[in-house]
């Protein structure tokens, strides 16, 4: 923050440097977009890229995790999210089981080896 | 988990399809995911020393978890504007397929493109989970409104979060502050496995998954989109193989 001088210079940065990198994107989809339909093939193979960029976002936060997450060890990590998957299945699909039961596993599992 | 009210073949008004899309927001299990995610990232701006109100501007405008995290870290942490716009940018690559592949189901006949910016904005995975899941039964005419309530209705919710997260901030544990970061890519992986009912889904899902580890360890660069692309291109051709073998 001391990098930036007075209060305009900070809304100035998160214009130019956080709103702008992240927003040209989804202009840039709307363009793409045009024209194109529901059902046209191509968004099968869209929507499977999709899925893959976000499965990779979910793999890298779990493995790789930024901040305060990374003082849990990465086998904690990974076996509590083990747990939300067997939670969802058991739970008829529920999100909300899931995450409860990761949630449940990662806090028990860091309380239990003395964090 | 109640469907959105309108029904197929009754006409809606805007007004009443916004309000739909808006109500819809305190029955999705993902409202609560992204309260407990804005908590933290409301923590994490306040460790870092920004003023409460630029990082309510910052929730309302970047509107995607990771690009918020990643902008508040480095920009706090010193490092050059340009990188972290390169950071946030590499962040934001994720949004072009998904907002692409929703846009469609928006769309009318004769429908203005910049009527679809705002709904666009909207789009994260909360809103692209949310939408494959409700929009089908919205009626079409009605689906712009829709999403604007939904996407009205998430931004709220992350805004009062991110006050409530920005004041908890110093009395909060460790442990706590971990727990809440933790909650993306659980809720992430949960609502790609629920919304995954094709096979090319579930086979981009898996793909991706080993992938974006494996791309990232090997320090290849924009390792996202690389394992992206190749997973996701990975499960078309299963696809294409499958369809062909019918």
């Amino acid at each position: 923050m001391t990098a930036l001088s007075g209060e305009l210079g900070a809304y100035l940065a998160l214009v130019l440097v956080g709103f702008l990198p992240n927003e040209v994107w989804r202009w840039l989809a709307v363009i793409f977009s045009r024209g194109l339909d529901e059902d046209a093939e191509i968004l099968i193979w869209v929507r499977a890229v999709a899925t893959a960029i976000l499965a990779g976002v979910i793999a890298k936060l779990t493995i790789f995790s930024p901040g305060v997450l990374a003082t849990i060890p990465t086998s904690l990590r990974l076996g509590a999210v083990i747990v939300g998957v067997i939670g969802f299945v058991l739970f008829r699909r529920s999100v909300f089981a899931g995450v409860l039961a990761g949630e449940g596993a990662l806090i028990a599992g860091a309380l239990a080896f003395g964090q | 988990m109640s469907v959105a009210e309108p029904t197929q073949d009754q006409p809606v008004s805007t007004l009443a399809a916004f309000r739909a899309g808006f109500n819809a927001t305190w029955t999705s299990a993902f409202t609560y995911v992204l309260l407990g995610n804005y908590v933290g990232i409301g923590a994490i701006s306040h460790d870092f020393g920004f003023s409460i109100v630029w990082t309510l501007v910052a929730t309302v405008l970047v509107w995607a978890g990771p690009a918020q995290v990643i902008l508040v870290s480095t920009l706090g942490a010193g490092a050059s504007l340009f990188e972290v716009a390169l950071a946030v940018g590499l962040s934001g690559v994720r949004l072009l397929p998904m907002v692409v592949s929703m846009l469609p189901m928006l769309k009318g006949p004769g429908v203005r493109s910049w009527k679809l910016v705002l709904p666009a904005h909207f789009t994260a995975v909360s809103i692209w989970v949310e939408a494959l899941r409700l929009l089908p039964a919205v009626p079409r005419e009605g689906r712009i409104a829709f999403i604007n309530g939904l996407g009205s209705g998430y931004t709220v919710c992350a805004s009062a979060a991110t006050l409530a997260g920005y004041y908890l901030a110093a009395k909060m544990p460790l442990l706590i502050s971990a727990a809440l970061l933790f909650l993306t890519p659980l809720a992430f992986l949960m609502s790609t496995l629920r919304n995954a009912r094709m096979l090319v889904d579930r086979v981009a899902l898996g793909f991706g998954l080993v992938l974006g580890p494996l791309f990232a360890y090997c320090q290849i660069g924009l390792d996202l989109m690389w394992s992206g692309i190749a997973a996701g291109t990975a499960a078309y051709a299963v696809h294409r193989v499958r369809e062909a073998l019918r």
